[in-house]
């Protein structure tokens, strides 16, 4: 369990200001000059030594990433784009980030920035997130005023200034390249890769393109040190602290920040007051945002929640949003209707993924009635592994994956209702 | 809303023009000379937004926000792009209305999570309260009912966002409430509507107690 002295997000239920008064008595904006002071080869070295990875989903060593930003600075700039696009069902953790601690956000930009040699960064909020980009907004026009941000940023000596760009409602724009499309003005449809964003980018400049919750993140890592957060956590490739966000069948839903590799069952119990009806009435969870395979009650009991334990159970820690669902579930309907999500969010530009998304919600609807032959299981099957790893991003992967880990652990109870729509209709015949 | 009715608005206004230029020039300032693609999004909601203050065109019914032809092809104009690219990113995103919606625009949440925690009866009880379905919008242009995917509010589902706002934590109740409150142009405060504080667990804080205790909350 996390103690509160190792938490990042003191204000994450938006108890106190969420703007500069309140953030500055919370600690942010400390010390700036002296850790731009230290340098970018300091900090991209203390962000390896603190083991973060990307709190995005993917779960890249964030100092790594940064270190493929090219060295110097040629005759394109350098940008820092902040992923703020958060749309994977299960997940609402970076919605309170930006709407009650904006400035950890603003201070980490202004870091991860420098170490890359930007001095522009942009934010892709999400449409919908409305009050959200506003307060963001007015937290970067009071640090504006405040002159932490702008020419010698914070006293610091870099220029530095960040722009917000809202979306529309596209999913997809949570992909990093749909994302730098969507900025420019683009539908966004994912690119091609290579080239890779840290080469061509936004605008083709060299870009790095990091998760609210990482950029959040930096300040207090470096701050305490990359060896503070190493510390916490499972082991080395599993480090520090996470923000969870726990929907679905519980007593009390929250999002909590903990820490990576606390045990399932302890973060429900603890923060969420539990499963409806008790742990016994739990059927299963969803690990990590949708896309990530259910896991059923057997294996949850005793599950960790980091990126390499839910790897081990064929599973992910995605967003580290779990969907708890409990034994009076329809969980056929509940990956149907992610099925359905997959297929509205297709942004229709490679064939596999726009016409397979499709196609696996019509025939999971039809597994919800039962109104199948078994033997389709194994077609569905096929065709998820038809789909994924045949596109450009990886929503068509992420298509296929809950479907995957329903059949893995609930075939049984797909079958049973294949049988009992037969019986029904013969009866009715 | 169906894409495939692309830009088939029935009633489409001859011209537009943004009546204050000094907030396009704001947005143009945001993005490198050079970039002003960039403000294709921003132009087409601040169209949007336009439309929804200025009222109906023409005899249309309604005071919801939407983006005509012809804020297209000025937002076109002023990014330096050819029509179609402007086209092409209005029918892309869904936000973007492309026909007259109702002056309250209800989307209502029913991917997973939001669906676990009861949206079907949030559904019911628009729909009850409203008299009308999903995509439809009430004959006297207050309400348009819309179903959408996950809005990201998911440890506070039930949850719809109605304009600019989220409401969470949603009974059958509370919905028809809020929708009744409407009604007479009285908005109704946002966010959860059942004296939850932000995100955290309706039963106090688990976390951080020593804070919430000197912030008040508990």
């Amino acid at each position: 369990m996390l103690k509160d002295r190792d938490r990042i997000y003191t204000n994450i239920y938006g108890w106190e200001s969420p703007f500069l008064d309140g953030a500055q008595a919370r600690g942010d904006w400390s010390g700036a000059k002296d850790i731009i002071k230290k340098g970018p080869e300091w900090i991209i070295e203390e962000m390896k030594t603190s083991g973060l990875r990307g709190r995005g989903g993917a779960g890249f060593p964030t100092g790594m990433k940064w270190s493929f930003m090219p060295k110097e600075v040629g005759e394109r700039p350098h940008y820092l784009v902040i992923n703020a696009d958060e749309s994977e069902p299960g997940t609402c953790k970076d919605r309170e980030i930006m709407r009650h601690e904006p400035h950890k956000l603003i201070e980490g930009a202004l870091y991860a920035s420098f170490a890359m040699q930007a001095h522009h960064a942009y934010i892709y909020v999400r449409g919908e997130f409305i009050s959200e980009a506003s307060n963001l907004v007015k937290a970067i026009y009071e640090a504006r005023e405040a002159g932490l941000l702008g020419k010698n940023a914070a006293g610091t000596g870099w220029d530095f200034d960040i722009t917000l760009h809202r979306g529309a409602g596209a999913y997809i724009c949570g992909e990093e390249t749909a994302l730098l499309e969507s900025l420019e003005g683009k539908k966004g449809q994912p690119r091609n890769k290579p080239p890779f964003p840290a080469m061509a980018g936004l605008y083709s400049c060299p870009t790095t393109i990091n998760n609210v919750e990482t950029i959040a993140s930096v300040p207090e890592i470096l701050k305490r040190g990359g060896h503070w957060f190493a510390n916490l956590g499972k082991d080395e490739k599993n480090t520090g602290t996470k923000l969870f966000c726990i929907s679905g069948h519980v007593n009390s839903p929250c999002v909590v920040e903990e820490e990576m590799g606390i045990r399932m069952k302890d973060l429900i119990e603890k923060h969420a007051g539990g499963v409806r009806g008790g742990w016994d009435n739990l059927k299963a969870v969803i690990p990590g945002g949708s896309s990530c395979p259910i896991l059923p009650k057997d294996v949850c009991d005793t599950v960790l929640m980091d990126f390499d334990s839910l790897r081990e159970v064929q599973s992910g820690l995605g967003t580290a949003g779990l969907i708890v669902m409990d034994q009076s579930t329809d969980v056929i309907y509940a990956i149907a209707r992610l099925s359905h999500f997959y297929m509205h969010e297709s942004c229709g530009q490679c064939t596999p993924c726009r016409e397979g998304t499709g196609w696996l919600w019509r025939v999971m609807t039809r597994m919800v009635k039962g109104d199948a032959e078994i033997s389709e299981i194994d077609t569905l099957l096929e065709v998820t592994k038809e789909i994924e790893g045949h596109t450009i991003c990886a929503h068509g992967d992420a298509s296929a994956w809950p479907i995957q880990g329903l059949m893995r652990h609930f075939r049984p109870e797909v079958e049973k209702r294949i049988m009992a729509y037969k019986r029904q209709n013969k009866k009715a015949a | 809303m169906k894409k495939s009715d692309a830009l088939g608005a029935p009633f489409q206004p001859e011209t537009f023009e943004f009546t204050d230029m000094s907030v396009v020039e704001e947005i143009f300032s945001r993005y490198p000379k050079g970039r002003e693609h960039s403000g294709i999004m921003p132009l087409l909601d601040l169209a949007q937004r336009q439309v929804a203050v200025t009222g109906p065109y023409g005899d249309y019914p309604t005071g919801g926000g939407w983006i005509p032809k012809a804020a297209m092809d000025k937002v076109a104009e002023l990014c330096g792009v050819a029509p179609m690219k402007v086209y092409e990113v209005s029918t892309f995103y869904s936000m973007y209305n492309l026909e007259p919606v109702g002056k309250y625009l209800v989307q209502l949440c029913t991917t997973t999570p939001c669906w676990l925690c009861g949206s079907s009866a949030i559904v019911k009880a628009c729909s009850d309260t409203l008299g009308i379905g999903m995509g439809q919008t009430t004959a006297d242009g207050y309400f348009t009912l819309m179903e959408v995917e996950c809005l990201g509010a998911c440890t506070n589902g039930p949850m719809v966002q109605i304009n600019d706002d989220y409401f969470e934590d949603l009974t059958a109740e509370s919905m028809s409430a809020i929708l009744e409150s409407l009604k007479k142009d009285v908005m109704p405060p946002s966010g959860p509507q059942n004296g939850r504080v932000g995100s955290m667990a309706l039963t106090g804080p688990t976390t951080l107690e020593k804070r919430a205790k000197k912030a008040g909350v508990s």
